[in-house]
């Protein structure tokens, strides 16, 4: 893969992320956000944070399976990108819908698996975004590959978190979260034939 | 008291002073720059709301006209206003049967003469923690089921909508129970509140707030006030809705709104007004408890959800 190729596929990669963010501030100042905006937004920031970790946990079977190592470079942004989504998702619940009415989201909290599980995928992200640096590689050594496995429950926890939110007929949800159990089962496969990078 | 200093913390694990200094800074500046996007934010959306309107205030009709659950259209309540724009509403024939002395066949427009339209201003909560105040224009429904004669052994009103999978894509999904049924205990669709509505703001219904005729119990929640009636049937075992056939552990026969039962989703102890940022306490049975808690005495609301 060229250079540029690379440097495009980059570019491609960082505007798809940021667009999200671009399209929800523009619908907000042009009225583009439905009657419920405050809903509107939680949806999208947390559909773009789940995406967005599906695609990075992409990363590794398409080396696998393409043989070129160039996806691997786009893990980790995919994954910062998801963690601040997430992070924008959580801020959304607790400061703006629940006015950071603690004594109100402590009620509900324990009450609802789909928070539960939300919350934890988010306190597993906050954990790879904080370790994510080349610093914390090189610091942790061997520990830091552990801890970034906990990415697939924190997938498999996010998906469980849009099915269990979802109204009626999951078949959506459930086509995210059989994405998900897919790329993790991939990892599972030993290859075949040693491919080149 | 005396301290043995043996307990001291080795120093191997101090977090070096330069560290524990650059994160301060750095909680310090984070802190700071969320504290200030949130203050940039929290006014900018609060202007959304600028109307400054009081928490009873009827929804602007721009709101209640394009934020609507009705799963026979979309399963996007933005979406279902452009999904239902082209429905046909006129002629609507509406069988009021069953276990009564005078079965008869309403069009819709025969029913708006004889009965005419008063205007009732309720709240409306779904089930997903939203809510709007809509001024109805309609009558009420025990009228017309007294009209109807209702035979000793009638106990249920049971309410269909329109079965029409080319009109209403959602209908093709086979998910569903189609058509959407709900029901009411003869009792509760006979009290004064129960209303046929076949406006709202003084203006014909739209197809998607449920025209030509809907129902509207403003104690339940919304899912309750089933849209497009074809039959209203009088009967003597308690029906079967929609969403008692899909998720009977979430949606019971009464669906009353009641802050002291929790939905697995969503919140019961508070809603948002539509056009309203802040979130507001549910009230018991969304209000009306003076004129519709005698009908549950003596009930168990937790099991009779």
């Amino acid at each position: 893969m060229s250079p540029r190729v690379r440097a495009f596929l980059l570019a491609i990669m960082h505007m798809a992320a940021l667009s999200v963010l671009a399209r929800a501030l523009w619908d907000f100042q042009f009225g583009g956000l439905t009657a419920n905006p405050i809903e509107d937004i939680t949806r999208r920031s947390g559909h773009a944070a789940l995406v967005l970790l599906t695609l990075s946990l992409s990363a590794t079977p398409l080396r696998r399976i393409t043989g070129i190592s160039f996806f691997v470079r786009m893990r980790r942004p995919l994954g910062l990108y998801s963690f601040f989504y997430a992070a924008i998702h959580l801020y959304i619940f607790i400061g703006l819908d629940y006015g950071f009415d603690w004594d109100l989201i402590l009620l509900e909290f324990p009450k609802k698996r789909f928070i539960i599980a939300g919350f934890l995928a988010f306190i597993i992200l906050l954990a790879l975004a904080a370790t994510s640096w080349r610093r914390m590689v090189l610091l942790l050594g061997g520990a830091w590959k552990k801890i970034h496995y906990s990415v697939y429950p924190a997938s498999l926890l996010a998906a469980a978190h849009f099915v269990w939110l979802t109204k009626g007929d999951k078949t959506r949800p459930l086509i995210y979260g059989g994405v998900i159990a897919l790329l993790l089962a991939a990892r599972l496969v030993k290859a075949s034939k040693p491919v080149g990078g | 008291m005396k301290f043995s200093r043996d307990h001291s913390i080795p120093s191997s694990l101090i977090t070096p002073e330069s560290f524990y200094i650059n994160r301060r800074s750095f909680m310090k500046k984070a802190g700071a720059t969320l504290a200030a996007a949130s203050a940039a934010l929290h006014p900018a959306l609060n202007a959304l709301a600028a109307r400054a309107r009081a928490v009873e205030d009827p929804t602007t009709y721009a709101d209640a006209i394009s934020y609507n659950n009705f799963y026979e259209f979309s399963e996007y309540k933005e979406a279902v206003a452009s999904m239902a724009s082209g429905f046909v509403t006129h002629p609507w024939e509406v069988a009021v049967e069953g276990l009564v002395g005078n079965p008869r066949k309403y069009d819709v427009d025969e029913l708006k003469k004889q009965y005419g339209a008063e205007e009732r201003i309720y709240r409306l909560r779904c089930v997903e923690g939203w809510s709007m105040v809509i001024p109805w224009d309609g009558f009420e429904l025990g009228r017309l089921i007294k009209d109807a004669a209702p035979k000793p052994e009638a106990r249920y009103v049971k309410f269909t909508t329109l079965l029409d999978p080319k009109q209403m894509p959602g209908q093709r999904k086979s998910y569903y129970s189609w058509p959407y049924v709900e029901g009411l205990r003869l009792d509760e669709a006979m009290n004064s509140l129960s209303l046929l509505a076949t406006g709202m703001y003084g203006k014909t219904l739209l197809p998607q707030n449920g025209a030509p005729l809907r129902l509207v119990v403003p104690w339940k929640y919304g899912f309750k006030s089933i849209k497009s009636i074809v039959k209203i049937e009088l009967v003597a075992q308690q029906p079967t809705s929609l969403w008692m056939n899909t998720s009977p552990g979430e949606y019971g026969f009464y669906a009353n709104v009641n802050p002291n039962v929790d939905h697995p989703r969503w919140s019961q102890a508070t809603e948002r007004r539509i056009g309203d940022l802040r979130r507001v306490r549910t009230l018991m049975f969304n209000g009306y408890e003076k004129e519709v808690a005698g009908f549950y005495k003596g009930m168990d609301l937790v099991k009779n959800f």
